[in-house]
């Protein structure tokens, strides 16, 4: 990318949004912006709506106003799939994946090609996809297991699967929720190196608890409390933010 | 490797041992009748098929499949009343050249409805597109708005009885409670006598032979796989790209469409088509046929519908009343102690006994794999 190109495009912009469940604003008139390549961690008390956020973005929650922009796209007016489709990926919180399906062909649904009925019907497992799959295999550590049945793997490399699902889509901008919830130690370190490797050429957004974690990744950090900014900018600036310390860092 | 987008090894073998069971055993074992009860019985396993690809696989319990059966053979039957009805042989009703219950009824004309029922390509159209476009409505109506589990198996209950209440009501347009009885011929072909019984058969095993076919094509494809990854995380199916509704429709049109081959044929093999064939007990029955032979099998639907309705004839001729409950009873056991079905029961029992013979006589080939792992692994 050209530096110095303008207008100055964001890859994400979330302006003004709302939503309101039954009068609890979950999210209220939150405005933030992701650049290109930029690795964002959302941090904040339980309840504060980062997995509302999340949900808004890929669709699974709609906005009650405000507006998502990706790319120029306004994305709270598009489907679920549609908004997949333009590039954003999601990693949900619990490791879901297909436990009744080998790794391999965990990957292989999420190879982006065809999609629809028809696709899917006359889809080929040819060598593109099953280079891509043993590639993305390496890259999550479980190039050993692609016909092992997913429901026996371990709750870290059912993580892993997921985020690899997530990589064969090849995302613009890749969401995940709590990617190293639940792992040992080693699988922390393993995880933060595989972020961190495959971060390039793409956005990155994570809710994450784990401040170790998240000092190793963020590029810059968005502090959520009740549904709203508390603060924002990189890690330095955030931790010693007295509003911070007081609501979240603090307990 | 044998393995191709239809089959493995191992579903080859268990498909060529169904088509020589009913293609030479059961013709040569058993007489002229008992084939033709074995006839009707098929035609429900192509229901239990259909319902192997959207329950089974999709996740998708409807329980109105009798609906579809229903429109299938009343298509059907609808083309062989009118050709039993002409004016030659209805000459003794007032208005001759519509069907008998029509005449009872004091209607005068043929309705519109009935009007491209004499031609065979329509009625051979219409058993396929009918029902196909009806599930295609439901499906829409239902899985576009996220109506699903309990929730659609109830609305599929009540479209079943609201289509038995609907076809009892109308007797004049449909033959009401009665039906529609009395089918002769086939385009002049006498339905009745025993070698039609024969040929009819053959005909239908072909036309299952073909729907198994086309379930294991299904049940091979990308789209088999997005079926039972949908059953487990829907979610995650949707947030991969697709859209979770049009699969749903999919599997649920498809399984409409196997039920109608089923029910046209039942109309032919049986020689007429009534109501009770459409609404809640007959839809519950082939679920339940589908429970026993295991709802992930597509063979174990044709062995489950079989068996079912072998013991059905069998206890109902000595124990009329008694025939509901053993089939309750056997649905709970099935459920409870077998949730696999007679698939599961060979999966788990009979086939690793089969191998450990095999294995133990011959040296493993090269890249054998263990065979719970390799069914449905990648062909690598």
């Amino acid at each position: 990318m050209l530096v110095g190109q303008q207008p100055r495009e964001f890859l994400l912009a979330v302006e003004a949004l709302t939503v309101s469940f039954d009068g609890f604003k979950a999210v209220n008139d939150l405005s933030f912006y992701v650049d290109e390549n930029e690795i964002r961690v959302i941090i904040g008390p339980n309840g504060a709506g980062k997995t509302t956020v999340l949900d808004l973005i890929c669709g699974k929650t709609r906005a009650t106003s405000g507006s998502i922009q990706f790319r120029g796209k306004e994305l709270t007016r598009m489907k679920e799939n549609e908004i997949v489709k333009t590039g954003v990926g999601r990693k949900f919180q619990n490791p879901s994946i297909y436990d009744d399906l080998t790794v391999f062909e965990n990957l292989e649904i999420s190879y982006p090609r065809g999609r629809s009925v028809f696709g899917a019907l006359t889809f080929t497992r040819d060598a593109a996809v099953r280079d891509r799959v043993h590639e993305v295999a390496e890259m999550i550590f479980l190039q050993d297991r692609l016909n092992m049945s997913a429901d026996l793997l371990s709750h870290g490399q059912k993580q892993w699967l997921e985020i690899g699902m997530l990589l064969i889509q090849d995302p613009d901008l890749l969401m995940l929720d709590e990617p190293v919830a639940g792992m040992s130690v080693s699988e922390r370190a393993k995880t933060a190196e595989l972020l961190n490797r495959i971060i390039k050429n793409r956005s990155v957004l994570v809710i994450e608890h784990d401040m170790k974690f998240v000092e190793d990744i963020a590029h810059k950090v968005t502090v959520l409390h009740q549904g709203q900014i508390l603060s924002e900018g990189t890690m330095d600036k955030v931790k010693n933010d007295p509003k911070v310390i007081e609501v979240y860092l603090g307990h | 490797m044998t393995d191709n987008r239809f089959f493995n090894r191992s579903e080859l073998i268990g498909i060529l041992v169904l088509a020589v069971f009913l293609v030479v055993v059961l013709p040569l074992t058993l007489d002229v009748f008992r084939l033709n009860l074995v006839a009707k019985y098929l035609t429900y396993a192509f229901v239990a098929l259909g319902l192997v690809i959207c329950w089974g696989y999709g996740g998708i319990l409807s329980l109105g499949q009798g609906v579809f059966f229903g429109l299938g053979g009343y298509c059907m039957a609808m083309f062989l009343k009118l050709e039993a009805s002409s004016v030659e042989n209805t000459k003794i009703q007032s208005t001759p050249g519509i069907p008998d219950f029509m005449d009872w009824n004091q209607i005068t004309s043929l309705p519109l409805l009935w009007q491209p029922f004499h031609s065979l390509t329509f009625t051979i159209l219409a058993i396929i597109l009918v029902p196909g476009i009806f599930a295609l409505i439901i499906g829409t109506a239902m899985f576009k708005r996220r109506v699903g589990g309990t929730y659609f198996a109830i609305i599929t209950q009540a479209v079943a009885a609201i289509l038995t209440i609907l076809i009892v009501g109308q007797q004049g347009y449909t033959g009401g409670i009665n039906g529609m009885t009395d089918l002769r011929t086939l385009k002049g072909w006498d339905i009745r006598p025993d070698h039609a019984k024969i040929v009819l058969y053959f005909f239908e095993v072909g036309l299952l032979l073909a729907c198994i076919m086309i379930a294991q094509f299904v049940r091979h494809s990308k789209l088999g796989r997005i079926l039972v990854a949908m059953r487990e995380k829907e979610d995650r199916v949707r947030f991969s790209g697709y859209s979770v509704a049009n699969f749903k429709i999919f599997a649920f049109c498809i399984a409409a469409v196997f039920a109608a081959i089923g029910g046209a044929m039942f109309a032919l093999n049986v020689g007429f088509m009534s109501p009770s064939f459409v609404g809640i007990v007959p839809s519950i029955e082939m679920v339940i046929y589908t429970a026993v032979g295991g709802r992930l099998s597509i063979l174990g639907a044709v062995y489950g519908t079989l068996l079912v309705n072998f013991a059905k004839t069998s206890l109902s001729e000595s124990f009329p009343e008694l025939w509901l409950f053993g089939l309750g009873g056997l649905f709970i056991t099935v459920v409870l102690a077998f949730p696999n079905g007679l698939a599961g029961i060979w999966g788990d029992y009979v086939q690793p006994r089969i191998d450990r013979l095999i294995s133990s006589r011959k040296p493993k080939p090269e890249g054998w794999t263990d065979n719970s792992v390799a069914d449905g692994a990648p062909a690598e």
